[in-house]
């Protein structure tokens, strides 16, 4: 009986149960450092000529609602897509910032979709999104009433995250 | 349509899989001809299966068919040709096609050129490697489907990541796999061995070649990764220590090591426990490097997209195949006899050496990957390990290394003589103290580890140059007699002396790169000069200009060395729109004493732009030496020892007794 020949296997099981428990932790989950904080002031023009723009005095309406950070180059964007347009037509606002896209290849998309969005600002060069911590797109974040981020999500916003976003709307709208 | 194929594909290549990764080892075990016999077709069918996926998948590329997710998520309708083909592997998902599909391509390699093996052993390596097949087919028909739709189809691509768009990363991939996967083919002889319980000096025989194949693939894939971090990323680096580069490096320092201690079993039938152990390690690594760069638990600039089902999957599977491997090992490997007894000083002995601090190395470089990680897993904190940390701990190894590299191939097998070696080695102290000598005339002032790393290629040079008229007999017979014996003597001599040869001028290149590179951080208006080392610099200006998917503004510099007019740098910034994204590309140009390194940044408003600018001496001798080891691999591959049937013909010619002993 030699035990050395063991070693290797009690080494690896170890690192095993380490890396289990690492997966757990996810270290991308990052924290929005702007979470309870007033949306950084910006004031960004129309995507076509007759719109209207969107600037942070508009999501301080008092209402609270979802701005959705999309684009037209990005697929993800499109799989959420319907459910936005779910949310809209049962009464949230939901105002679209266009992120870093040409806003001809943005209104086919929304041609061919729908448009959830109650004003959509067009953000080319990107530089909301840094003010807003924009890690990937899409994203969403709820804003309260005076104009507060409350929350944000990471990626596609999809019918299982509905519960979740219910609950913080209504939370934001008691108070 | 051709997705679908793709997909059924997947499948029907799942289910041979399913069916070689246990009949034949059924059969082996039953010793039933013909369940055995069924190993190679099926590894061959599985190999066209993932084939015909890989094809599909590509296809869909090629045609920019949107209505694939994977496609939509990483391709574009306007991207070159070549980078649609990139594509394909620049993603998760197809990544995982490519290495399944190399996986089983090695399997068939063994299948068609394996004929030497015993048909039972044979049996039991493609059962063993159909089970890695499964495992990996599993993992992405369960949570990694390439072929997923996206319904409706949207008209444009989210396009590959601009900084990938480049013809030395569209083969970075492969190569990594090429060598990741290689490696599976050891790992699977290494299980065969321990399930039949047999080891001996013709294993090591039978699985060098594989190792060879693998190390070389391996080497030049991480040498091309570096490179492209040198020319792409604009800050003159080429190695970071990062998460995912040491995750190629450690089965790469592994492999090193199975390479030398096979040699012991091969030739003096000892090592066997640690060679079959090493073999099994090897691979274990590349798999831990998958789990680390797509589980998302180490983050990292390589991270693929992120999910957790995926990273509890790889964990699975890393628990069944390490562990299981493992365990088989600590099983069997106690059965295994001892071989052939050697003394401490001895060739033998110099390779253990070799074994055991390139083992240290990887255990280092292991844990300071890791480290991050279980800090986090105890403590909740979070840190990152640095540069630093290696440079500490890799120096002085490598010092060590390279100091007892002179004198393994002079000592003789079972017993050496030390002091004859050290007789021998003069010339390499001469050389070293030349080298030495060469680096303070050529740069004067210096870092002390700097002159030390001079003075350790120099003798390293001079050693391969002392074993090679040793075995040449140089001095001893006449000089004719004594050439054509050194032409004569076995490739894989030659590639041993190639592939040190080439360490040689890596560790010239890392320390003069490292140590004497000239930086120039400015702020230039067009007309201005700045003397970078022995050059002048001169920024004509900018211009913009139009790419195939980007636009670009391209800076302009003209050299001069002594007045005398060199050449002209043109360093670009690029603008892609889909994603959008900015990337520099380094102006370069290679000289035999270093490169001349332009980078072109911002303007400042003022009609003025800020450029980074370097001369690094001496860096292209890293790939320079990394090229010599791959072309040493390929000398030992084609040595007759180990080419396909060799150990037959071997056989037969058994009593014309080699002149020598071949050193590797």
């Amino acid at each position: 009986m030699r035990p050395i020949v063991w070693v290797p296997l009690i080494v690896f099981a170890a690192l095993a149960a380490a890396l289990a428990v690492g997966l757990s932790l996810k270290p991308r989950d990052i924290p929005s450092a702007l979470i309870d904080q007033p949306v950084p002031s910006f004031d960004l023009p129309p995507l076509w000529d007759k719109g209207t723009g969107l600037s942070n005095t508009d999501l301080a309406s008092g209402d609270v609602v979802l701005v959705n950070v999309f684009a037209s180059w990005c697929a993800p964007c499109r799989i959420e897509h319907p459910f936005l347009m779910d949310l809209a037509r049962e009464g949230l606002t939901i105002f679209g910032l266009n992120y870093k896209d040409d806003p001809e290849d943005a209104l086919a998309f929304l041609g061919e979709l729908g448009n959830p969005y109650k004003q959509i600002g067009a953000d080319r060069d990107g530089r909301v999104g840094i003010d807003f911590g924009v890690y990937g797109v899409p994203e969403s974040y709820v804003i309260s009433g005076d104009g507060r981020i409350l929350y944000k999500q990471i990626g596609p916003v999809l019918p299982q995250n509905r519960a979740e976003l219910r609950a913080v709307i209504e939370k934001a709208s008691a108070q | 349509m051709i997705p679908e194929i793709g997909h059924f594909a997947l499948i029907l290549a799942l289910l041979l899989g399913v069916i070689a990764a246990t009949v034949p080892l059924y059969g082996a075990a039953r010793t039933n001809g013909r369940l055995i016999a069924l190993s190679g077709p099926l590894m061959l069918g599985q190999f066209l299966f993932v084939a015909i996926a890989f094809a599909a998948l590509m296809h869909a590329y090629l045609i920019s068919d949107f209505s694939v997710l994977n496609v939509a998520e990483n391709s574009h309708s306007l991207k070159p040709v070549l980078y649609k083909i990139s594509g394909v592997w620049g993603n998760h998902e197809g990544s995982l096609v490519l290495w399944v599909l190399i996986l089983t391509l090695f399997g068939s390699l063994v299948a068609l050129f394996g004929r030497a093996l015993p048909p039972s052993f044979r049996a039991r390596v493609l059962a063993v490697q159909a089970m890695i097949a499964v495992a990996f087919l599993l993992f992405m028909l369960f949570t990694s489907n390439p072929f997923e739709r996206l319904l409706p189809a949207p008209l444009e691509g989210r396009g590959l990541n601009p900084l990938l768009q480049d013809p030395g990363l569209a083969f970075h991939p492969p190569l990594l796999y090429l060598g990741y996967v290689g490696l599976s083919v050891a790992f699977s002889f290494a299980v065969a061995a321990l399930i039949e319980g047999r080891l001996g000096p013709v294993w090591a025989r039978w699985v060098r070649p594989w190792v060879l194949l693998a190390w070389m693939a391996l080497s030049a894939g991480i040498a091309l990764g570096s490179w492209w971090a040198y020319y792409e990323l604009g800050w003159g680096g080429w190695w970071f220590w990062d998460p995912v580069e040491n995750a190629s490096f450690m089965p790469w320092l592994a492999a090193t090591a199975l390479l030398h201690s096979a040699i012991v079993m091969e030739k003096r039938d000892a090592l066997k426990r640690w060679t079959v152990l090493l073999a099994i390690l090897s691979f274990s690594m590349s798999l831990l490097g998958t789990f680390l760069v797509r589980s998302g638990v180490l983050t990292s600039v390589h991270a693929f997209a992120v999910d957790p089902e995926r990273g509890v999957f790889i964990l699975i599977l890393l628990g069944v195949s390490i562990g299981g491997s493992l365990a088989l090992y600590a099983w069997r490997a106690q059965a295994l006899e001892p071989g052939g007894l050697f003394a401490p000083i001895s060739r033998e002995g110099a390779l253990v050496l070799n074994n055991v601090l390139l083992s240290i190395a990887a255990a280092v470089v292991f844990v300071g990957t890791l480290y991050p990680l279980f800090l986090d897993t105890l403590t909740g904190a979070k840190v990152s390990v640095g540069p630093p940390f290696f440079e500490i701990s890799f120096v002085p190894l490598m010092s060590l290394l390279l100091v007892a590299l002179g004198f393994g191939p002079l000592l003789a097998w079972k017993r050496g003589n030390l002091s004859r070696a050290a007789k021998l080695l003069w010339p390499a102290i001469t050389t070293a103290f030349i080298a030495v000598l060469l680096a303070w005339i050529i740069w004067g002032a210096g870092p002390v580890m700097a002159f030390a790393g001079f003075g350790l290629a120099g003798w390293l040079l001079g050693a391969i140059a002392v074993d090679m008229a040793q075995k040449a007999q140089i001095g001893r017979t006449p000089f004719a007699k004594a050439l054509r014996r050194l032409f004569g003597l076995p490739r894989g001599v030659w590639g041993m002396w190639l592939a040190h040869l080439g360490l040689g001028f890596l560790v010239f290149g890392i320390t003069a790169s490292e140590s004497w590179t000239v930086e120039k951080l400015v702020l230039l208006a067009p007309g201005d000069t700045v003397a970078v080392g022995a050059y002048d610099m001169t920024f004509q200006g900018v211009e913009p200009v139009a790419g195939p998917n980007y636009t670009a503004v391209r800076g302009q510099f003209s050299v001069q060395k002594n007045g005398a007019f060199l050449t002209d740098l043109y360093p670009e910034q690029r603008s892609f729109s889909s994603p959008p994204m900015e990337t520099t590309e380094a102006a370069i140009y290679p000289l035999i004493g270093g490169d001349l390194y332009a980078v072109v940044g911002d303007p400042d408003g003022d009609g003025r732009w800020s450029a980074r600018l370097y001369f690094k001496p001496l860096i292209s001798w890293i790939w320079l030496g990394v090229c010599l080891m791959v072309l040493g691999g390929a000398f030992s591959l084609s040595d007759r020892r180990l080419r396909v049937g060799a150990p037959k013909r071997k056989a037969k010619s058994l009593p014309q007794k080699p002149l020598m002993d071949p050193a590797e």
